[in-house]
């Protein structure tokens, strides 16, 4: 169980960030290269004040006009991605653990707001999961992997906040939480999570194409 | 994830059905192969590899939303049922497969791009269904009625198969008409020098000679030095970028640059048509590795714009009845001129009354992307998918709208479809119609 543990929290979180930080920067590197190879106009359209302009308005909420016409999901959209970044990041617990091996240490978020935010991401999950399944536009495109992924996303969520409030076999769940958080960084790069390293790229280049060359909005 | 059943009724088509006959699962594998590992790269990697299944495209379909919103016909419904799958089974699929792939690509998605802005990534689903019907071209299951445009294109380097004297003969005979009413016009043949090359559309000579007529009226009037050619590369439609032959359009689109360039003229003016300038300023050029074409081309409404804001046509009485105003996708969402066309609407007419959504956001009229072109096996599926436009003009014309402007031929060909069946006993017109209609002559 100790040994388990100091596993873990030791050599693979080393691992989990390695392959997280190389593994993006892989995917990244080989499609540029794979772009220069096979769709060079991507770089000759791809035009910075553009791109910029088009993420702007998506980073926005409620910059699109589809933004506008899907309230809900852009609330719950926004929110989610927000904490979903925020609390693993500012976390005083993890800001300690950076302290203890780095001495390295920045600002954190009060228990009570990282709580909030914490359920903030549990109950968008259960929004996505709930819309995956009873909308049948988006049931009609979702596979198993989308409900693996999703679990994914909540696994970290769900057994931090078991942990934090110690609950029953809330030792165990320590175990499980460093797990999934891992599991997580891993499959950024290799899933469909890789959407977070893959947009400013994709919408950039759509707000290229329409801003540069067709002279019109995307958003 | 089970699926129900979503589509009904199996159309029947000489070019898909005959083309799937001819083929065998080796062949599709070795194409597919070929085609994705040749002709594809980052681009449909990630945009396969982002997309997150939330469906959030749905909605900017007309598609999706005139059949009552049957996800098979979102744009990522479309993609599942045809990329996905090809990419999951490595191209091992049947030829009943390719078929219904086709038949999604070529017939129910008219690459209009509106997606693409209701994509939160930018997915460009377009190009997406653009690749499926590459990949259907090489297995040579096309549409019978496009792909009899593509033989034309190949043969003649015009849509229509207009024959050499044929082209010649229309101008000269449109000339002549015209002179009737202005006696010093001409139409200026094989011009060197002239300011403007003037090009058009296989159909116009074929079928819609008057316009030849009506622009002549209009470059007359407003004193441009215009020319057309009186060899192949007058034509500047391109049915051929839309069936997947990507060579011929290469092809057809060189004949049109080297026609204006042996002219040593300073620009291309094109008329009203929408896919001729996607395939001039966007697709063709790039195939032949032009950033940008290399001669500045126009389309019709900037270059009306143009001579309205220089004062070179006078409007003798505007036209009166009440009318709105169609964005056609290929240059709105392709070229953003939806300002410069309610420019010289306001100039023409006494009211414009807008359709909403309006300008970037409009609906596709569904004829686009060569829908239209692959005939009537097809017509059904594409006016009863396109209800969205038919309740867009309906309540344009319940706020007075009596004329529909379409500045585009598809747009006029699958407007003029909605318009009967549903029966909104809309007239419908060119700009260039109006121009010609109310302008000092
Ligand atoms: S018809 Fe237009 S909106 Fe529909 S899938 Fe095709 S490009 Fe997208
Ligand atoms: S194409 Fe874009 S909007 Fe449509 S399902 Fe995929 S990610 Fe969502």
């Amino acid at each position: 169980m100790h040994g388990f543990y100091d596993f873990v929290s030791g050599p693979l979180v080393w691992i989990s960030f390695i392959l997280f930080i190389c593994g993006s920067l892989y995917r990244l590197i080989t499609m540029a290269v794979l772009a220069k190879e096979k769709d060079p106009m991507v770089y000759a359209y791809m035009d910075f004040y553009y791109a910029i302009r088009s993420i702007f308005h998506w980073i926005i909420p409620f910059g699109s006009v589809n933004m506008r016409r899907q309230p809900a999901m852009t609330i719950v959209t926004f929110a989610f991605h927000i904490c979903l970044i925020c609390v693993p990041l500012f976390l005083f617990a993890h800001v300690i653990l950076w302290k203890e091996s780095w001495n390295i240490s920045w600002w954190f978020l009060s228990d009570g707001a990282a709580d909030i935010m914490t359920m903030i991401v549990i109950g968008s999950c259960i929004f996505f999961l709930v819309r995956r399944l009873t909308r049948p536009e988006v049931r009609y495109l979702t596979s198993y992997s989308d409900f693996i992924t999703l679990a994914i996303v909540a696994a970290p969520f769900i057994t931090g906040f078991w942990v934090y409030h110690q609950w029953i076999g809330y030792k165990i769940m320590l175990i499980f939480h460093i797990l999934s958080g891992e599991i997580m960084l891993v499959a950024i790069p290799f899933t469909r999570l890789s959407h977070m390293i893959f947009f400013p790229f994709t919408r950039g280049y759509m707000g290229s194409e329409f801003g540069a060359v067709k002279n019109a909005r995307d958003w | 994830m089970a699926e129900p059943a979503l589509k009904t009724g199996e159309i029947f088509d000489e070019g898909l059905d005959k083309g799937i006959a001819k083929l065998t699962p080796e062949k599709i594998e070795q194409v597919v192969s070929s085609v994705l590992a040749n002709e594809t790269g980052a681009r449909l990697r990630v945009y396969t590899d982002t997309c997150v299944h939330c469906g959030l495209c749905s909605e900017a379909c007309h598609f999706y939303l005139s059949n009552d919103n049957n996800p098979a016909f979102s744009p990522a419904g479309k993609v599942k049922q045809t990329l996905w799958e090809i990419l999951k089974k490595k191209g091992r699929v049947s030829p009943e497969f390719i078929k219904h792939a086709a038949e999604i690509a070529y017939t129910e998605c008219n690459l209009c791009r509106r997606c693409s802005m209701y994509c939160p990534f930018g997915i460009d689903i377009a190009y997406l269904m653009l690749v499926i019907r590459r990949i259907c071209h090489k297995l040579g299951v096309t549409p019978q009625y496009i792909q009899t445009t593509a033989h034309s294109h190949a043969a003649t380097l015009n849509q229509m198969w207009v024959k050499d004297d044929e082209w010649i003969d229309t101008l000269m005979w449109q000339e002549e008409e015209a002179q009737d009413e202005i006696s010093d016009l001409r139409i200026p043949l094989e011009k060197e020098g002239a300011d403007v090359f003037y090009s058009v559309i296989g159909p116009e000579p074929k079928f819609r000679a008057q316009l030849i007529y009506q622009a002549a009226v209009i470059m007359n009037g407003a004193g441009v030095d215009w020319t057309m050619p009186a060899t192949p590369g007058w034509d500047n439609s391109d049915m051929c970028m839309y069936t997947g032959d990507n060579e011929v359009m290469g092809r057809l689109k060189r004949a049109h640059f080297e026609a204006a360039m042996r002219l040593k003229v300073k620009r291309i003016v094109m008329g009203e048509c929408g896919h001729a300038f996607r395939s001039v300023y966007d697709m063709g050029n790039r195939w032949l590795t032009w950033k940008m074409p290399p001669i500045p081309v126009i389309h019709a409404l900037e270059f009306y714009h143009d001579i309205f804001k220089e004062g070179k046509i006078k409007i003798a009485r505007k036209y009166d009845q009440p009318v709105t105003l169609h964005d056609p996708c290929n240059v709105v969402r392709g070229r953003g001129l939806h300002e410069m066309s309610r420019y010289v609407v306001n100039q023409t007419c006494e009211k414009l009354i807008e359709m909403e959504p309006n300008r970037e956001h409009n609906f596709c009229c569904s004829a686009g992307g060569g829908v239209i072109n692959c005939g009537p096996p097809f017509k059904n599926k594409r006016v009863e998918g396109n209800r969205t436009k038919a309740e867009q003009l309906f309540v344009a014309k319940a706020k007075g709208a009596k004329t529909v402007i379409a500045p585009c031929h598809n747009c006029h060909g699958g407007l003029e479809d909605i318009i009967h069946h549903y029966g909104l006993n809309m007239e419908l017109k060119f700009l260039g119609d109006i121009i010609y209609e109310c302008m000092e002559k």
